[in-house]
């Protein structure tokens, strides 16, 4: 990872060249740059935020580089620019050449010429131990006023956490709502035929390996407390539950019944797992203690029942069924009673995931051979498709329900995604090496 | 991670305060050993050389994540001769053709004059659609096999009906042979 994050800080020199130009241009010259051949460098990837539709409301905010900032290992005001602006929440504004840091005091009539309503300016500082020093101060252009600061003293292996938690700060600073850059995201690759689960940093960077196999790896999905990941291993040529801690790497079967074990998911409080077993013939659902006990049988269907996911208080379950002769998407209560349809578009829906928030449930459909990622608003049924990709999977939210993570294919290659509710900003991630799959957001962890 | 309160910072920095993150290093080693603290029920495989090296880097506290690898065991044992160990499945179909009746029925016959002996009957799916979805339909296909068999007298007890769902395809690829390929169910004896 040491060489790895080297040639990235290489990159991300030549990224912040780019800050010259208009937002437009910008992104013009970087899909251009896509077409001869910069694909391959990965730090290109995590800038390559698309914007599409109209009336957008983003805030301009100038992110200026750091002081200190050239000679250290993390580009950290390209972090937070990458970050807020996958957000779709910001728009960077043109601080190309200027220097400010923690310590110095607003021109605030330079900055709103420039049209920015907020700014950021701060310092990366090594200290005599090893570690950094990374401040900074949010000022409020507009009113010309102080938002605060903070000061992060970090090693060097977690300067990027410490750009994600200024984003955090920012973002709530500015937005009154709670960050997600700082939590975490687990993904599956293959490579050859090794399959890697990774916990990454919400932008896909920073991968660590939790589970290398030989064989497949699927269904990741996070513990409420984000200390657990349960998922699908198929190390015994079969379909078998683990749930794993990540800290330390000790794993627990969860379910491995006669049959197949697939499709975990938590209850809100941690103590429960549905899951879909095949254990009395066909897939249906049940629910058990997480520290183990005899599975209860949700669904009494002789139909396919499976991929549920809790409501987050825990009273209902969304599950897919092809109860009614093709795949829908249901919800039933906690104890199985009262099932009740919820798509009613299309042949063919499934994956649901339900945002914290309880607003909105992503899914994907199927559309003329095309899976396409939907977003429903659950108040009114209405749904829409935010995507124009054709193989969209997986789909989960991140913790404070304004951006969807999932994958798709782009010029036949998997990429990892992710995109605002209304499917108007998205942003392709930058994974670990390998074909990607199986994306789970995690919880907010404190 | 320490909070500096700044001249013109107030209470707001205080609910900012990031406890004890400062503390980082002596956790970061802990990780690092608890490596070799992974759980005995996993063989730890001897480091390939392409191994993606897993990031041993000192990290935040409690963000350390230790790295488990698992070696691949398994082995198939030898069931009738001469007896076709694959099923195949016409699209979104999950019943028996007539042309592998007489393979489901050699099994059979094998496996009541020989009632030690088990199988594992794994159901697979082309690659189009979701991954959990197509486990549950790889499992429709594999209990097909498995009720065709139980009704000619083979005990349920030699039997288990799994799924691969598209995770192992036969042949790779995005054509109609490959999808033809893959929607099938193997016989395996254990």
């Amino acid at each position: 990872m040491q060489s790895s994050s080297t040639a990235r800080a290489d990159n991300v020199k030549n990224d912040l060249s780019y800050a010259n130009f208009e937002r437009r241009a910008a992104l013009k010259a970087l899909s251009a740059a896509g077409l001869m051949g910069f694909t391959a460098l990965p730090a290109w990837a995590q800038f390559r935020v698309e914007v599409s539709g109209v009336g957008l409301t983003q805030l301009p905010i100038a992110l200026p580089l750091f002081t200190g900032e050239a000679q250290a290992p993390q580009k950290i005001s390209a972090i937070l620019r990458a970050d807020l602006e996958r957000s779709g929440m910001f728009r960077a504004v043109d601080a190309e050449g200027l220097k400010a840091d923690e310590n110095t005091r607003l021109d605030a009539g330079m900055w709103r010429q420039r049209g920015a309503d907020s700014v950021a300016t701060g310092s990366i500082t090594l200290l005599a131990d090893g570690r950094f020093d990374v401040r900074v101060r949010l000022w409020d252009v507009v009113r010309s006023q102080d938002l605060g600061g903070q000061s992060h003293v970090v090693s060097a292996a977690d300067l990027r956490l410490a750009a994600h938690r200024v984003a955090d700060f920012i973002y709530e600073k500015l937005t009154r709502e709670k960050g997600i850059f700082a939590t975490r995201i687990a993904y599956v690759t293959k490579s050859g035929t090794r399959f890697n689960l990774w916990v990454a940093d919400s932008d896909g960077e920073n991968a660590q390996s939790a589970l290398i196999s030989p064989e497949p790896i699927i269904s990741p999905s996070w513990s409420p407390t984000g200390a657990q990941l349960a998922y699908v291993s198929f190390e015994s040529r079969k379909p078998v539950i683990y749930s794993h801690d990540v800290a330390t790497g000790k794993r627990r079967l969860l379910a491995n019944f006669k049959g197949s074990n697939s499709a975990p998911a938590w209850s809100p409080d941690g103590r429960q797992l549905v899951a879909t077993l095949s254990r009395d013939g066909g897939s249906q659902i049940y629910a058990m203690d997480v520290n183990g006990s005899e599975p209860r049988r949700l669904t009494q269907s002789s139909s396919i029942d499976t991929e549920p996911t809790y409501t987050l208080d825990g009273q209902s379950i969304y599950f897919v069924s092809d109860r009614g002769g093709a795949p829908q998407i249901y919800k039933m209560a906690a104890n199985g009673s009262n099932p009740q349809r919820v798509t009613f578009t299309g042949n063919y829906n499934i994956s649901p995931a339900l945002s914290p928030d309880g607003r909105w449930m992503a899914y994907i459909s199927r559309i003329g051979g095309a899976f396409k990622l939907h977003v429903m608003d659950l108040a009114s049924g209405v749904s829409s498709a935010i995507t124009d990709t054709s193989a969209d999977e997986n789909p989960s939210f991140a913790p404070n329900s304004r951006l969807i993570l999932y994958v798709t294919q782009q010029q036949g290659r998997e990429a990892l995604m992710t995109s605002t509710l209304d499917g108007k900003v998205k942003a392709r991630l930058t994974g670990a090496v390998g074909d990607i799959r199986e994306p789970d957001w995690g919880p907010f962890t404190r | 991670m320490k909070q500096v309160h700044f001249p013109l910072l107030s209470a707001l920095t205080l609910s900012l305060t990031l406890v004890g993150c400062g503390s980082n290093v002596k956790l970061n080693e802990v990780a690092v050993e608890d490596r070799s603290g992974a759980p005995t029920a996993v063989s730890q495989a001897p480091a390939p050389a392409p191994a993606p090296a897993p990031a041993l880097a000192p990290s935040a506290a409690g963000r350390a994540v230790a790295p488990v690898e698992i070696r691949s065991a398994d082995s198939a044992a030898a069931g009738p001769a001469g007896v076709a160990r694959v099923i195949y499945f016409d699209y979104d179909s999950f019943s028996i053709r007539p042309e592998f009746q007489s393979a489901v029925d050699a099994h059979s016959r094998f496996l009541t004059s020989n009632t030690a002996r088990k199988i594992a009957i794994e159901g697979h799916t082309d690659e189009r659609g979701g991954r959990e979805y197509n486990l549950a339909l790889g499992q429709k296909r594999a209990e097909a096999v498995r009720r065709s068999m139980t009704l000619l007298g083979v005990a349920e007890s030699q039997i288990e009906a799994v799924s691969l769902g598209e995770e192992k395809p036969a042949q790779t690829g995005s054509t109609e042979e490959a999808y033809a390929r893959n929607r099938r169910a193997e016989v395996n004896y254990r």
